[in-house]
């Protein structure tokens, strides 16, 4: 669990800290006559909440896993190949992007 | 926040209108759309109203127009509609429009009784006409009986395809023979006493077998039949119709055989003509025949032409007059509704209107006014009273249909808080927990946008068809439905069953798995070690889409998320209801509800979740094996089993015995709170405060004499409206003004009786309901938690399906062996696969989580707080009338 993790962490919160929070608070601005601005606030507020709440969850599962993925050998190569570069006699190969 | 956080402040509402004025304001009432009439003549039998006559009336005029409109329709003259929406026009212009619908009415049955009998005329002249000429052949053949006796062969030439072959065999030689004679003989011989007649006619087509075996039966075979069918269809004058006919000829001797065979002829409806005997009489016949088809055919032209200058006339006005026709129905529906004061001069109404738009109501009621040039200006007079108003939420095109499917459970009480606002979020987002597709995703995002983008042209398609409407009336919600289901798609990295790997897997592979020589390892594990550095930061791991133990690992995944979102919405729901106590300033709720209500929930699940979470942050790989199991933790914490040197997979962080022992115990106490300390001090509160149970009303009894004064917005309190325990005082209420000025109007008596009801206090009646509450929440927070598990089970069903039908369908084609044959071959999977996916996962896994999601809503979320016992605010509004007709056509 390096920077990285904590990173995106903080990417995503903050996007929807600015979906949740921020929005709703220019919105209180812009739209303060119309008759649908409650309605619109709601919106994005239950929309980030909900959202991050569910990427949250998905995060935090694979933080720390108690389990790895069990595959066929071939697909293992076939993996590391593809995804990782590294040929079957473990150099780095050009990355097929 | 507008009124849809709760519905709108209504209020009641007295209406004095003088009698020239009513008209013209209720027309302008009904143009605005915001008044909810009463009626005050419930006991009154509808023909015994006020303005019965008027509504007659109307009903005549309408009926008129319907009449004109089929007209209209049958001769397929396209209707004009402008889209016009013409005011209700004033009571004289009603005698015009009457008489003009008389006018054409009378004009359309005019032309229409001519036409009839013009086109029976024409008929009868029509079949004649072929009478004659049939007939030509049939005497033509006569001349060859001079000689019958030797000459087989012309029996030969009478047994033409024309005769019936039993004719031909039951008659035999010597009834030919005869036939022959009376043809030959002409026909009314006396001197012998003999009458050889026959008589000709035309028959339907399908009539003539019965009718020729009619005839052998009743004359015994004595009489002669011969038919010729007429080639062109004949148009029946009454119905229109083209039908096949047949001319007919018979030949009989003697009096009783002709009386029989007339009659047989009328019973079977056969048309008899009379027919000339001889050759040159007959072609004269003809020839005036001929002469009166034409000269009917151009009075038929002319007819017909007159009709459609009429009915094209009619056709450009025909909409217009139908919605002014209906608009003065509606007023003088309403207008009956009111009373008539004691003067005679004025009609009074009871209205519920909202608070906010009584501006609006009242200028209404003054334009009315202008345009009546009535000189007493009319009254809106708010009236306080005790019955529950109904309830009226302002909406748009976007917010009607998540306020219906709350509606299609229950009308929200009379302001209580309204769970449509969260709702437009909340259930999209649910579905799409279970859904959770992101290429089905995709299409159901982009049907929505097309209906959507189209609206305007696809709406008046819409009330012709019912599925396809309901498509179109739902199309908000599946474009919610679709954008969210592609969010929760990615993440669960699910698109058509495939994942996608955007920003590199977590999972890199051991180098020493290709050192490996041994090839019987056939699986291989890539342990918890062998990740990279950070988790995929967006969604679910897109190895996992191949893993073996995929199912494992998003069953883990999907079931926690379940419970997190359902525990969740169900606190949501449960401080909504905080919301509506403090609203309704119930302060015994709060304290002794909600309180318990949220520990008891929280100690519980609450815990759970955060032992997830914590689970989720404490324990890694080097922990496989050791990690504690969250639900065994669950159920031993509550039959308080701890094992004497407690294992660390079930305490894992110290003090937790402790901490949960009284968590339980914290939890158990909860529900005696909840039980029993309501009910006592509602108890507690009628033993103190029995005077003020007894009075009631200190109504201003004086009464307002003054009609004609203009009285703004009375400031009276709107009552507190009933709900189930109407017990509870609340804490310096003023006790309501009636104005009971209203009671020289017969208002019902049952309103006011209602106003004077009190609910004597019933200890057991309130015990028995706390505690079908209290069991209610308590079985009902382990219960709806489960409940929330189907978000996991749809979820797997639908990624299972969509897998099966992969690897099913399209991994066969794709690995066909024959490469020319692939090609074909693939493309007809992809077709199947396709319709499939439409099919199978997108309509019915969609409306499966749409029916899930529903109830999850209606159960789970809004027993928490939603009592939904209210009525559905319903205006007088041309609008919503003028709709209901359209979709009525």
């Amino acid at each position: 669990m390096g920077t990285r993790a904590e990173t995106t962490f903080i990417v995503v919160s903050i996007f929807w800290a600015f979906i949740g929070i921020v929005c709703p608070i220019l919105l209180q601005f812009c739209m303060g006559k119309s008759p649908n601005k409650g309605i619109v606030q709601i919106m994005f507020i239950m929309t980030a909440v909900c959202c991050y709440l569910f990427w949250l969850c998905a995060f935090l599962f694979q933080l720390n896993p108690l389990v790895g993925p069990q595959l066929e050998s071939n697909l293992i190569r076939v993996m590391q190949y593809e995804w990782f570069g590294i040929d079957p006699t473990g150099h780095h190969h050009v990355k097929t992007t | 926040m507008g009124s849809l956080f709760r519905s709108e402040d209504m209020t009641l509402c007295q209406l004095f209108l003088q009698s020239e004025a009513a008209y013209a304001c209720v027309s302008e009432l009904g143009e605005l759309g915001l008044v909810q009439f009463r009626d005050l003549n419930p006991d009154v039998n509808a023909f015994q109203r006020k303005f019965v006559n008027e509504v007659r009336r109307c009903d005549e005029m309408e009926r008129k127009l319907r009449f004109l409109e089929k007209e209209i329709r049958k001769d397929g003259i396209p209707m004009l509609d402008t889209g016009d929406n013409p005011d209700a026009p004033q009571p004289r212009e009603m005698i015009d429009l009457e008489a003009t619908f008389e006018k054409l009415e009378s004009e359309m049955n005019d032309v229409n009784a001519n036409s009839e009998a013009l086109k029976k005329n024409f008929l009868e002249l029509t079949e004649l006409k072929h009478i004659l000429r049939k007939t030509q052949a049939f005497f033509d053949e006569s001349g060859v009986f001079k000689d019958y006796e030797a000459d087989h062969h012309t029996m030969q030439a009478m047994h033409d395809p024309l005769i019936p072959d039993d004719d031909v065999q039951l008659l035999g030689e010597e009834l030919g023979r005869h036939a022959g004679q009376a043809l030959k003989l002409g026909y009314t011989d006396i001197q012998h006493g003999e009458i050889n007649v026959f008589v000709a006619g035309v028959i339907l087509r399908e009539r003539i077998p019965a009718f020729e075996r009619m005839l052998w039966r009743v004359c015994r075979g004595n009489v002669f039949l011969k038919q010729a069918e007429i080639d062109t269809r004949l148009e029946d004058p009454i119905t229109g119709d083209r039908v096949d006919k047949t001319v007919f000829i018979i030949f009989f001797q003697g009096e009783q055989l002709k009386s029989r065979v007339k009659k047989i002829c009328e019973g079977f409806r056969a048309t008899l003509y009379p027919c000339p005997e001889t050759q040159s009489d007959r072609r004269e016949m003809s020839i005036g025949v001929m002469t009166r088809i034409e000269d009917l055919n151009t009075v038929l032209g002319q007819t017909q032409d007159h009709r459609h200058r009429l009915l094209v006339a009619a056709a450009k006005n025909i909409k217009v007059w139908f919605i002014k026709v209906r608009k003065i129905k509606a007023i003088y529906h309403t207008l009956n509704m009111f009373n008539l004061d004691v003067t005679q001069k004025c009609l009074i109404s009871e209205c519920w209107c909202p608070v906010a738009d009584l501006d609006r109501i009242q200028q209404a009621l003054k334009r009315g006014n202008e345009r009546s040039g009535s000189s007493v200006p009319s009254i809106l007079n708010r009236m306080s009273t005790r019955q529950e108003p109904p309830t009226y939420h302002r909406l748009n095109k976007f917010t009607v249909v998540f306020q219906n499917i709350v509606d299609a459970y229950g009308v929200a009480s009379y302001r209580e808080v309204n769970p449509a606002p969260w709702t437009i979020i909340s259930f999209p987002f649910l579905f799409a927990i279970m859904f959770g597709d992101a290429g089905h995703g995709v299409i159901m995002l982009l049907f929505a946008l097309y209906l959507v983008i189209m609206e305007k042209k696809l709406a008046p398609k819409m009330s012709a068809d019912e599925i396809f409407g309901m498509f179109f009336n739902g199309r908000y919600i599946i474009l919610l439905m679709g954008a969210f289901s592609i969010y929760t798609g990615l993440i669960y990295n699910d698109i058509f069953s495939k994942s996608l790997n955007i920003f590199g897997s977590a999972w890199k592979p051991d180098p020493s798995v290709y050192n490996t020589s041994s090839m019987d390892l056939k699986n291989y594990k890539i342990n918890a070690n062998n990740t990279v550095d950070r988790p995929y930061p967006f969604g679910l791991d897109p190895v996992w889409q191949l893993a073996i133990n995929k199912i494992t690992i998003t069953n883990s995944l999907k079931m926690k998320i379940s419970v997190i979102f359902g525990v969740c919405h169900m606190l949501f729901g449960l401080s909504l209801s905080l919301l509506n106590h403090r609203f309704f300033n119930k302060p015994l709720n709060v304290y002794f509800e909600f309180i318990p209500q949220l520990i008891f929930m929280c100690s519980i699940f609450g815990y759970l979740i955060l032992l997830i979470f914590v689970k989720w942050l404490k324990f890694g790989p080097a922990d496989t094996g050791k990690a504690p199991n969250l639900l065994i933790g669950l159920i031993s914490m509550f039959l308080f089993q701890y094992e004497d040197p407690c294992k660390p997979t079930t305490c894992w962080y110290a003090g937790q015995k402790g901490f949960q022992i009284t968590l339980v115990v914290v939890a158990v106490l909860c529900v005696p709170w909840m039980l029993l300390v309501k009910p006592y001090m509602l108890r507690k509160q009628h033993l103190e405060g029995k005077p003020h149970q007894y009075t009631l009303l200190n109504g201003d009894m004086s009464q307002d004499d003054e009609l004609l004064e203009v009285v703004h917005h009375v400031d009276s309190e709107t009552a507190y409206p009933g709900d189930d325990d109407g017990y509870q005082e609340k804490i310096g209420e003023d006790v309501c003004e009636i104005d009971l000025s209203t009671s020289r109007y017969n208002v019902h008596i049952d309103s006011l009786e209602k106003l004077m009801k009190v609910k004597p206090f019933d200890f057991s009646e309130v015990m028995i309901t706390q505690a079908i509450h209290t069991i209610e929440y308590c079985l009902g927070c382990v219960s709806h938690t489960a409940s929330y598990l189907r978000l996991w089970a749809l979820s797997l069903a639908h990624a299972q399906l969509s897998e099966v039908l992969w690897t099913m369908v399209m991994t066969t084609a794709l690995s066909f062996k024959i490469q020319w044959l692939s090609v074909i071959f693939i493309f007809v999977c992809f077709a199947f696969w396709a319709c499939c996916s439409i099919v199978i996962l997108v309509l019915m896994e969609g409306m499966s989580a749409f029916l899930h999601a529903l109830r999850l809503h209606w159960v789970e979320f809004q027993s928490k707080f939603y009592k939904g016992e209210g009525y559905q605010f319903v205006p007088f509004s041309f609008d919503t009338m003028l709709a209901e007709y359209g979709l009525a056509e």
